[in-house]
């Protein structure tokens, strides 16, 4: 538990108000943009950033976007209209006044797996004014079939299971598989093929190339006792530990979670289906369950006690890392 | 006969000694409750098996339920023995343990989720 952060220790004004208002709604994905190799965030809200927000950004290198846990097929109490939210997010999207060079879906597209799921998750991101969407993979997309399934469909050109990497605008993006042949008892895993791949891919780059890593399942000990965690990912790490600026971003846990770790800093992105419970607050993590008026509030809520800072990755500075 | 006798005498104080234990423990009580002809059930709830260990007799069927808002896909440590389709709210799984030993297993989706079976 000490990797989390639990409160706000900045002094930077961010009050519980403006707090909630930057995550009023699941649907939701954050706009990234690289200054000179660090990475920035920023979440999106309703109506589009605010000229402070605009400022913020200005002078990056570019921006692109994260979307994740679409969920597709999930109809239960915590959310029985995912499409209607992925869409939301995806107008989001669309409203941003700097619009992103693409995106990242780090995973759970769909609920089950299912074709019609799917589709209708391609249906709805299509609508998104992005240059191109980057998939990896959740364990709720490979269900059936191997994962065949969803290597044809977002997964071509890829290695392995999944994984890719590619360059854009001096900066090296990798997506990694981790929610494939899990053992028993374990957490997410990358598996040795993929791990070798890895090394192989970073060896050549220079180490002042600023490196993007994305999958599913957070890449550090988010909480083990929930299987939030990869059990290779330290070796994965290891092999980028020589990078000047290496950032993580994962889906998986359907909260904003940061920590920073050297030159590494890690971060979780909000579902655009339902929450989930903090670590530990819950029997477990399941689908966060509450009354549809108080839906806004309670999702609020649930995320106050981990992001802050000026939402700059870059200047996360964790006490508890 | 008195081989007979007493064979089925054990039984009995066996069955006895199974009923007092569910009585007693909650968790068997729940699985062996559910009992039909040869079958025990185990219940998937807040992203666990229960209960963890189930003792079964040889050639008995377990009926695994998915109480959970997640899917979860129950297998075989093995990963061949056995593997159920993707189960979502209130599917079900069946599988007949033919031969003695112990089964350990997990949700290969969840692979925190671990539980083991006794067949005697």
């Amino acid at each position: 538990m000490a990797d989390l952060i639990r409160d706000n220790i900045n002094k930077d004004g961010i009050d519980r108000r403006g707090f909630l208002q930057c995550m009023a709604w699941a649907g939701t994905g954050v706009l990234y943009s690289l200054h000179g190799g660090i990475l920035k965030s920023l979440p999106l809200m309703q109506g589009g950033m605010s000229g402070k927000d605009m400022a913020k950004m200005k002078g990056a290198d570019f921006s692109f976007i994260q979307i994740s846990d679409s969920h597709i097929g999930f109809s239960k109490e915590a959310n029985p209209d995912v499409t209607a939210t992925l869409q939301i997010a995806v107008d989001r999207i669309n409203s941003a006044a700097a619009p992103p060079e693409f995106l990242l879906h780090t995973g759970d597209i769909s609920q089950l797996s299912k074709p019609s799921e799917f589709d209708t998750a391609e249906q709805v991101l299509k609508g998104a004014k992005a240059g191109r969407i980057f998939y990896v993979p959740g364990e709720h997309d490979v269900l059936t079939d191997d994962g065949r399934q969803y290597l044809d469909r977002f997964g071509k050109d890829t290695k392995g299971k999944g994984w890719y990497s590619f360059d854009h605008k001096g900066a090296h993006f990798i997506g990694l598989v981790n929610v494939v042949d899990l053992k028993a008892g374990g957490l997410g895993s990358l598996g040795a093929d993929q791990l070798k791949w890895l090394q192989d891919d970073v060896r050549d780059l220079k180490s002042s190339t600023p490196v993007i890593v994305f999958a599913h399942i957070p890449l550090w000990a988010v909480y083990p006792e929930w299987g939030w965690g990869t059990d290779d990912s330290e070796q994965a790490l290891g092999y980028l530990k020589r990078f000047g600026s290496v950032s993580v971003l994962n889906g998986h846990i359907h909260q904003i979670m940061q920590k920073v770790e050297g030159n590494v800093t890690f971060h979780t992105a909000l579902s655009t289906a339902f929450p989930q419970p903090a670590p530990g607050t819950a029997p477990s993590p399941g689908p966060m369950k509450v009354p549809a008026d108080q839906l806004r509030s309670v999702l609020g809520i649930s995320h106050v006690n981990y992001v802050q800072g000026n939402h700059s990755l870059a200047i996360v500075d964790s006490p508890l890392a | 006969m008195k081989c007979i006798k007493w064979i089925f005498g054990s039984t009995a104080i066996l069955a006895i000694a199974v009923v007092l234990t569910a009585a007693t423990r909650p968790d068997l009580a729940a699985a062996s409750g559910d009992k039909s002809a040869g079958g025990a059930t185990v219940k998937i709830d807040n992203f666990s098996f229960g209960p963890a260990t189930i003792t079964i007799p040889a050639g008995s069927t377990i009926t695994w339920t998915n109480n959970d808002d997640v899917p979860h896909v129950v297998t075989s440590d093995d990963n061949k023995m056995f593997k159920s389709k993707p189960l979502d709210t209130n599917d079900h799984f069946s599988f007949t343990f033919t031969k003695p030993g112990t089964y350990n297993y997990y949700c290969a989706i969840h692979p925190k989720m671990t539980a083991k079976i006794e067949v005697q």
